[in-house]
């Protein structure tokens, strides 16, 4: 067996490589929406997000403060400042006092600007404008070539989240989105469950003709039940909105609710639901007391399943929620109505994605054991 | 009424009143309908216990009935009327007029398309994902990581690719991933290496795969006759020689193809490629669904016939195709067949990305078109029923397996 050992060790570091590669491609473009949203809008379009997570040479166009700063000192005009503001960590490595020759000098080196004005500036940014006359107009320019340090800011969540105006604000889509998604979760799990136990435990003419029809529904698009549960709803008079909406995504649910709590079900043990049953339990009891108690594994997977799909539906909420006034709009319309009307703006998009994003990645990894759980339960039959 | 409080009140109506309906119901029908007591209990128990199934199922029959049978009768029926002629049946009019729309036909291509490449490639990346996570310490670690794009939404994935497929003017600092990595080629040995022999060559193993396939068919066509299982390999074999004829086709291209180097390309817009980069989302968000279950049917292998092949001196390549695969072929088509219905009913990430612009219309995109921009119900319903069609064949599949399970 030694020779086999040996092969596969030698194979290991090749499939190690694999799997790091792998995971980093599938792992790169939520990080890229990540890193995005931290960024300010020019720091997004001037690089790429992957060149901001390190310290980046870049030619910048830097500007003195104005010439109402100065100060007279010994006979002369000075203006003494940083030109990246207050506090940098930014280093230059050589710069210019004109756009045609950026890299004239070094830092500490003084440049003339003529009739006596020089500048010197400094590695950190630092600079000294002197001048034998008093300045005036504007601050020079300075075009520099510097490594800056990443940088990161908050202010996008705070316009999304808080501040933004009415397009950019998501607040509202979120609670919509909530409004939208708990009731649509708990509802159908609660008709399933107990459908579920009639599929499994009782015994009725048509039960496998009902089984195979849940098979059956569980495939059936969504889009076909778009045009006449629409119609439905305006006869009937719910019209656009939330009930509607709890109604489509119940129905749409239940197929796979059930199908999946059926299958967990009638694996439970038989003896149990037996035994009760001789000792005068009714169905109704048998199922609150024992049944569901024991189904909690596949009840999670269901409530994860569902919660996932409704958070992140979109075409549901566009057809039976929001109506024209747009006060009901969910994050995914919101989303999309941003990408047409601030396709460019990618500080605001990436915020709003990512706030959309956040709480079912949040569930997901919460309540992953279930997930998986379910998708196998569904699949490997 | 606040919506979150209607939502909660929502909630309290529609799971208290869930309650309340089984609980009364059970009741009633224990207590006041067929008292379990008297001259005639065991008869009362007996009808009690018949109609018992009925109020469990009912909530979920009438929901069921309501959202999922009667829409498919009445998509149809909406199909063969049309609504400005006050609903007047008008037979095939419908499905005519999409005929001959040019639109129809191309979202039915893509369609197709999709239908091919990423049940294919997800399946493909899946299969790789579990067979190298199984074999170290970390895969779990790695297998979250990979499974993580199911939980975010189809639009939240379009956002995420657009900023990749992002494309800024020439001589500017491209921020999208895909052009910063496309102005790297420059068309010497590297870019005609990674740019034309790797596709190329991957698209003549892929023809020569399905050539493979279509030969295995022809042989079992001949060893087991003229039957019922033929039909569906000679359509198998039509399938697989389109595929073939396609990608050598792709192959040329790639070799023959003039590409501009170093100019930055508007991705989404380049017809044929858009659709590629669009199906990529799709095939990022489901590799790890494949992932999770063929991991699973993996690890379900019997050891024994594993150790048998490396005693017998099988190599990893080996024991990979000849041992394992065809143990979990079961469970690669389940996958296959789950990605395949997600693919049909793909709408958001079109719909986000392109809207069906520069050639990527799709069906379920084409359809909402339909309803909700034209308010052309009848054609709406024409292609809601060719996705049904679709879709059918999988149906019928599934519940003839859940029926043979059933006995």
């Amino acid at each position: 067996m030694e020779n086999i050992a040996g092969r596969t060790s030698a194979l290991n570091w090749i499939v190690h490589i694999s799997v790091v590669a792998l995971v980093a491609l599938w792992l790169f473009p939520t990080i890229g929406l990540l890193v995005s949203s931290f960024r300010t809008a020019d720091q997004i379009s001037s690089n790429g997000w992957w060149q901001s997570l390190f310290p980046t040479e870049q030619n910048l166009t830097l500007r003195t403060a104005d010439p109402s700063n100065q100060t007279l000192v010994n006979g002369v005009y000075v203006v003494e400042g940083n030109l990246f503001g207050d506090t940098s960590d930014a280093d230059i490595s050589v710069w210019g006092v004109t756009s045609r020759a950026i890299d004239t000098y070094v830092p500490g080196d003084t440049a003339d600007l003529g009739d006596g004005v020089t500048i010197t500036v400094e590695a950190d940014g630092t600079y000294i404008w002197t001048s034998p006359e008093e300045l005036s107009g504007r601050g020079q320019r300075v075009f520099a070539t510097a490594t800056t340090p990443p940088e990161f800011t908050l202010d996008n969540y705070d316009t999304v989240l808080v501040s933004g105006g009415r397009t950019d604000s998501m607040t509202r889509a979120f609670f919509n989105t909530m409004t939208v998604t708990i009731p649509a979760t708990i509802i159908p799990i609660v008709i399933a469950a107990f459908a579920a136990y009639a599929l499994a435990w009782m015994d009725f003419p048509g039960r496998a003709l009902l089984i195979a029809a849940v098979v059956g529904l569980l495939v059936v698009p969504l889009q076909l039940a778009l045009i006449p549960l629409l119609r439905l709803h305006l006869e009937i008079g719910i019209g656009k909105g939330y009930l509607g909406t709890w109604l489509a995504h119940t129905g749409f649910g239940l197929p796979l609710a059930i199908y999946l709590l059926r299958n967990y079900m009638v694996g439970l043990p038989r003896d149990i639901i037996e035994n009760a049953r001789v000792d005068g339990a009714t169905d109704f009891q048998i199922f609150t007391k024992i049944i569901l108690p024991l189904s909690f594994p596949a009840l999670a997977s269901f409530a994860i399943f569902q919660f996932l799909w409704t958070w992140n539906d979109l075409l549901v909420a566009k057809v039976f929620l929001i109506d024209a006034t747009g006060q009901t709009t969910v994050m995914t319309a919101q989303i999309v109505e941003l990408l047409g009307t601030r396709g460019g703006n990618w500080e605001i998009l990436a915020t709003a994605a990512f706030v959309s994003i956040a709480v079912p990645l949040l569930v997901f990894f919460a309540m992953q054991r279930y997930l998986v759980r379910g998708l196998l339960a569904g699949s490997v039959k | 009424m606040n919506p979150a409080l209607q939502g909660l009140v929502t909630i309290i109506i529609g799971v208290g009143g869930c309650l309340a309906y089984f609980y009364f119901s059970n009741q009633f029908l224990d207590k006041v309908l067929f008292r379990a007591k008297g001259p005639n209990a065991g008869r009362n128990i007996n009808r009690a216990n018949l109609i018992r199934p009925w109020l469990f199922l009912f909530p979920a029959v009438f929901a069921l009935g309501l959202y999922l049978a009667y829409p498919v009768v009445a998509t149809l029926w909406y199909s063969l009327t049309d609504r400005n002629q006050g609903g007047a049946f008008v037979g095939l009019a419908n499905y005519r007029q999409m005929m001959a729309e040019p639109k129809f036909w191309e979202a039915l291509r893509n369609n197709m398309l999709w239908l091919i490449i990423v049940p294919a490639a997800s399946t493909a990346f899946g299969l790789l994902a579990a067979q190298l996570t199984d074999r170290i310490k970390w895969g779990a670690i790695a297998k979250s990581l990979i499974f993580m794009p199911m939980a975010i939404s189809f639009v939240g994935a379009s956002v995420i690719f657009k900023l990749i497929y992002d494309t800024r003017p020439a001589g500017q600092n491209q921020i999208g991933a895909l052009n910063a990595m496309w102005l790297q080629f420059e068309g010497g040995i590297g870019s005609f290496i990674v740019l034309r022999l790797l596709p190329g060559a991957l698209m003549i193993s892929a023809a020569a795969l399905a050539l493979f396939l279509v030969w295995q068919a022809v042989q079992a066509i001949r060893d087991k006759g003229m039957g019922a299982g033929a039909i569906v390999r000679i359509a198998f074999i039509g399938v697989l020689l389109f595929i073939a004829y396609s990608t050598l086709g792709l192959a040329y291209g790639a070799f023959t193809n003039v590409l501009p180097y170093g100019v930055p390309q508007t991705w989404l817009t380049i017809p044929g490629w858009n659709s590629f980069l669009l199906m990529v989302v799709l095939i990022w968000i489901q590799t790890g669904f494949a992932m999770v279950i063929l991991s699973a049917a993996l690890r379900g292998i019997p050891e024994e016939t594993i150790e048998a092949a490396i005693v017998d001196g099988a190599n990893p390549f080996q024991v990979f195709f000849k041992i394992k695969m065809p143990q979990i072929s079961g469970t690669i088509v389940v996958v296959w067949t789950t990605i395949t219905l997600v693919v049909l009913k793909v709408f958001d990430i079109v719909f986000a990305m392109t809207n069906g612009q520069w050639e990527t219309q799709v069906l379920a995109n084409y359809m909402f078109d339909k309803l909700f921009r034209a308010s052309d119900w009848g054609v709406g319903s024409a292609s809601a029923m060719v996705i049904m069609l679709l879709v059918s064949p999988i149906l019928v599949w599934n519940v003839y397996n859940a029926r043979k399970e059933m006995r």
